[in-house]
């Protein structure tokens, strides 16, 4: 039977002001534990919260850029549950007056624009991280609570159920990283959990109206993960309706190690938040001129950019959006680093757009790139010729790669073995030691695949 | 010359004068702790090592020739849910029992530029639940006019510490009458400031939205200096209101000349006590005779002020107790997973009082309930503020009984939890519509239990209430009667 993918993602930004929404205390990642704290985000007894304006500054901002209407009357509120990383035991959000509704961005996937409307924009404050004995909270003998986190700025960014693929998914959470790096109030690093995703996905027959029984996937973060949870759980959703089962409401988690979802909870034993208007706040109110000055201070906007830059450069839609990342990226660490401003870089606009076109045409890899770009920083040398003088070349013929994945399954007996045995993670290893033999001039998906192939066959 | 019994205001200009030095004055307060604290049992935490220190450096700056502060060298106490930096802060639970702050509330710091003497911390309601004191997880309080009877509350420590003479003054939180009604209950002076006027950080909350914090005294003349010392804006507390603070001892003038003062009818409510409502109407006839013109005012949902209080308050405590689970600190009742921990420590750890109202307010926030009770309460929320606005377009200031009764005997209400929050009818509207009211001493019952007159002013305006308070305590001896306990002791 042919089905409907139907996929909605709430998007986790932690935002990058200096200290904690309610608090003066520092947001630093990666302090040593239970060091960023004060009465206030510890939940002691007698504290009150006062609000970071910046906060609010940040959220109105993100809200314009993603089209959103901003509210000039918004309140926060409890949201009541008991768990150790809360020290309150509530978390301070936004229930029925967020700062900003009924927004959207427009993506792109296999040269199709859609748009992808976005139902609100909310502030509200991380917990803390629990660090158990065990693997999970349920077989831990003991747990310990790291407090940093606890009160740093988040806002959750609720999209419509407008998403109907996995690549789809992946555009819209690429699109609204890139405008929040865009106004620069998120680092926006995944892997810090900065960003994350919990995201939404149910089946219908094609055609049918009425939405199908969704689960719910918990913070993934990363686009990897958002993609490969998705895939699998669509895969298991169609074979439970192809043998005319039900799907059950609930929360899954993503096991990406094994490359499946599991029940967490079901919807029947979901929590009741019983939501309060936190009487410790004054609402929000921002009046429309406000909004506007806000609106007339936002920088250059991901789409605009591009727009410019295609317009400019002659460059393909694709390349457009590649140079761009390079600008925001790479080229902007460097500026920041060395405290230079644009017009003193050696890395001419010309010089750029021919690396990205480098990139595009498979000559060299995203990784290499990075090797080449740091010599273009550097002497602000053509990247052909960095490229031709240090052999940088990316190998994407099969039979010079099929020779080192040969070297290296032979060479590592152990991987192999537990990637038989069904331990999917061992083929990165394997992957590894093939980048690495070659310099990391294979073409990574090349080698993956090579691997794969020789592995299952 | 004992010295127990006097007002801060009298003490400040025997020090001034140095006809005491502040060691005797503590010395003497510490031989009236030691001479009837046993009865009364006002205090959780006597902290008589630092009371002296301080007390040694008021007398050095007096010794100086410096000039003092209103407050420095007189002793008094706080209540146990006023967070003070390094000394034990229990709320009167067992859920607290070790806690000690590592910061000081922001009344505590503003006093402390006063160089006060602290005695410690008074017994309470547990967190603040309750109009008797017995809820306390430790011990009753005492009234000291009747030790049979309750101090009221949930400030009943703080109360019973001036009447008795254990403190000169005191400072306590008024949720729904929580200063008021005690400061009736014992006959001393006991004010609920505008709510917003004084910083709420460091009190430990009980319902957000009503709470706040003001002084206990012998009269009003202490009243007005104590407020000087607390009210003000405070960054801490967004709640906190950016308005300018008058001197309120420019209050303290005998003159109600011209002053329109309401009466509202629903204020004197059935099963209300004789004694007590003929001493608020002998009051009200002095006040016409000192000038001022009563006319009646109608309150039309006073009805409704219990029954909206008393979904909104444990609505705003359900969420405010839920830190209390055994996590990060509180004592930890061990179970067989997080849950159960959680639960077990919950259980044991709260008292009845306290599990009731979480009970009530997690029951009004449940999904499907919530419009029902919890936003229908916010509306008659509105209501009742609508009713003082409308009245205050004719009046410049309130009058009503601070209580229906006086203080009852201990254990009378216990088994009757609804009959204790009728008590409250009258000095919980203000609490709701966020309005200033001071309890002073009216007179006596029959049976020489003290009666409080309860003024109401318009938010922020203290001042009013103060000068129509001092008017008429200068018009009689009320304030100056002392407690008959350990009489013959003196």
């Amino acid at each position: 039977m042919s089905y409907e993918t139907v996929i909605g993602l709430e998007i986790h930004s932690e935002l990058k002001t200096n200290t904690k929404i309610f608090c003066g205390c520092a947001t630093t990642f990666g302090a040593e534990q239970n060091t960023n704290v004060c009465p206030v985000c510890l939940g002691l007894p007698g504290v009150l919260p006062v609000i970071n304006k910046r906060v609010v500054e940040f959220a109105i901002k993100a809200g314009i850029a993603l089209n959103c209407k901003i509210n000039n009357f918004s309140k926060f509120d409890r949201k009541n549950y008991y768990y150790p990383d809360l020290p309150k035991n509530f978390q301070t959000s936004q229930f029925d007056l967020p700062i900003a509704e009924f927004g959207y961005v427009d993506i792109e996937v296999d040269g199709k624009v859609k748009r992808i409307r976005i139902t609100r924009i909310h502030m509200e404050e991380d917990a803390g991280k629990l660090v158990h004995s065990g693997t999970t909270i349920k077989d831990s003998a003991s747990s310990n609570v790291d407090y940093n986190r606890t009160g740093v700025p988040l806002i959750e960014i609720v999209s419509e159920p407008d998403i109907s693929s996995p690549a789809e998914a992946r555009a819209y959470m690429e699109k609204v990283k890139s405008v929040l790096e865009y106004l620069d109030v998120s680092n926006c690093k995944m892997e810090e959990g900065n960003l994350r995703a919990d995201v939404n996905v149910s089946l219908r027959k094609v055609g049918a109206t009425e939405l199908g029984t969704k689960a719910e996937m918990k913070n993934l973060n990363s686009f990897k993960m958002i993609e490969n949870a998705l895939a699998y759980e669509i895969e298991r959703q169609e074979e439970i309706l192809d043998d005319g089962g039900h799907i059950v409401q609930e929360t899954r988690t993503w096991d990406d190690a094994k490359g499946i979802t599991l029940s967490m909870r079901t919807k029947e034993a979901a929590q009741d938040y019983r939501y309060l208007p936190e009487p410790d706040l004054l609402p929000i109110i921002t009046t429309d001129e406000e909004i506007e000055e806000y609106r007339r201070g936002l920088p250059e906007l991901p789409d605009a950019r591009k727009e410019r830059f295609m317009e400019k450069f002659d460059l393909s839609s694709y390349d457009a959006k590649l140079v761009a990342n390079w600008i925001m990226g790479d080229l902007s660490k460097h500026l920041n680093l060395e405290n230079k401003d644009i017009s003193e870089s050696l890395v001419t606009a010309e010089n750029l757009a021919a690396m990205v076109t480098l990139i595009s045409k498979g000559t060299i890899s995203s990784k290499i790139a990075k090797t080449v770009f740091e010599q273009m920083w550097k002497t602000g040398d053509d990247p052909e010729k960095i490229v031709k003088e240090k052999g940088l070349v990316q190998i994407t013929d099969t039979k010079a790669i099929e020779e080192i994945v040969d070297a290296v399954i032979a060479a590592n007996p152990k991987p192999v073995e537990d990637y038989k045995g069904g331990n999917a993670k061992s083929i990165g290893f394997l992957v590894g030691q093939v980048m690495k033999q070659s310099k990391g001039k294979a073409n990574p998906g090349v080698v993956n695949d090579l691997l794969k192939g020789k592995l299952d066959a | 010359m004992r010295l127990f019994d006097k007002p801060a205001h009298v003490l400040h200009d025997m020090l001034v004068n140095k006809e005491i030095t502040a060691v005797e004055l503590l010395n003497d307060v510490f031989l009236r702790i030691d001479e009837v604290e046993d009865q009364v049992k006002a205090y959780l935490t006597q902290t008589r090592k630092t009371a002296l220190e301080q007390a040694q450096l008021v007398d050095a700056k007096i010794a100086k020739g410096e000039t003092i502060g209103f407050l420095e060298g007189i002793p008094g106490a706080i209540k146990d849910n006023i967070c003070t930096m390094g000394v034990k802060t229990t709320c009167a639970s067992k859920m607290l029992e070790h806690f000690v702050p590592p910061y000081n509330a922001t009344v505590v710091k503003k006093l402390q530029t006063q160089n006060p003497v602290i005695l410690g911390k008074t017994n309470m309601d547990e967190f603040a639940m309750g109009g008797s004191t017995e809820n306390s997880a430790y011990f009753p309080t005492h009234n000291p006019w009747n030790l049979d009877c309750v101090p009221g509350g949930s400030s009943g420590g703080s109360a019973a510490a001036v009447a008795a003479g254990t403190a000169i003054w005191s400072i306590g939180s008024d949720t729904g009458g929580s200063i008021r009604q005690p400061a009736s209950f014992c006959g001393v002076v006991g004010i609920k400031p505008t709510y917003g006027r004084v910083s709420r950080y460091g009190l430990i909350a009980f319902a957000s939205s009503l709470d706040q914090i003001g002084p206990l005294t012998r009269d009003v003349t202490d009243c007005a200096h104590l407020l000087n010392i607390l009210c003000g804006y405070d960054a801490k507390d967004s709640t906190s209101i950016n308005a300018e603070v008058p001197d309120f001892t420019k209050s303290l003038v005998k003159d109600i000349k011209g002053l329109k003062i309401g009466l509202p009818k629903e204020y004197f409510v059935k099963g209300m006590d004789a004694d007590v409502e003929r001493a608020i109407r002998t009051a009200i006839k002095k006040l016409e005779s000192l000038g001022a013109e009563v006319v009646e005012v109608s309150m039309p949902h006073t009805d409704y002020a219990i029954s909206t209080y008393y979904l909104l308050a444990p609505a705003e405590a359900s969420s405010n107790l839920a830190r209390y689970d055994g996590v990060s600190y509180g004592e930890r009742v061990d179970g067989i997973d997080i849950v159960d921990m959680m639960n077990k420590t919950r259980s044991a750890k709260f008292g009845e009082e306290v599990k009731r109202r979480i009970m009530i307010g997690s029951y009004a926030l449940s999904a499907g309930y919530y419009d029902a009770y919890y936003v229908k309460a916010l509306k008659v929320r509105t209501l009742v503020k609508q009713d003082f606005d409308e009245a205050f377009e004719k009046v410049d200031l309130i009058v009503a009984p601070t209580a229906p009764t006086p203080a009852y005997k201990i254990g009378e209400m216990n088994s009757d939890p609804l009959k204790m929050y009728l008590q409250d009818i009258c000095t919980i509207p203000l609490n709701l519509a966020g309005l200033p009211g001071i309890s002073i001493p009216c007179g006596f019952t029959n049976t020489k239990m003290p009666v409080g007159l309860q003024l109401i002013g318009k938010p922020l305006d203290e001042a009013t209430i103060i000068r129509a308070a001092y008017t008429y305590e200068q018009s009689n001896e009320f304030h100056n009667s002392i407690a008959p306990l350990g009489e013959d002791k003196k």
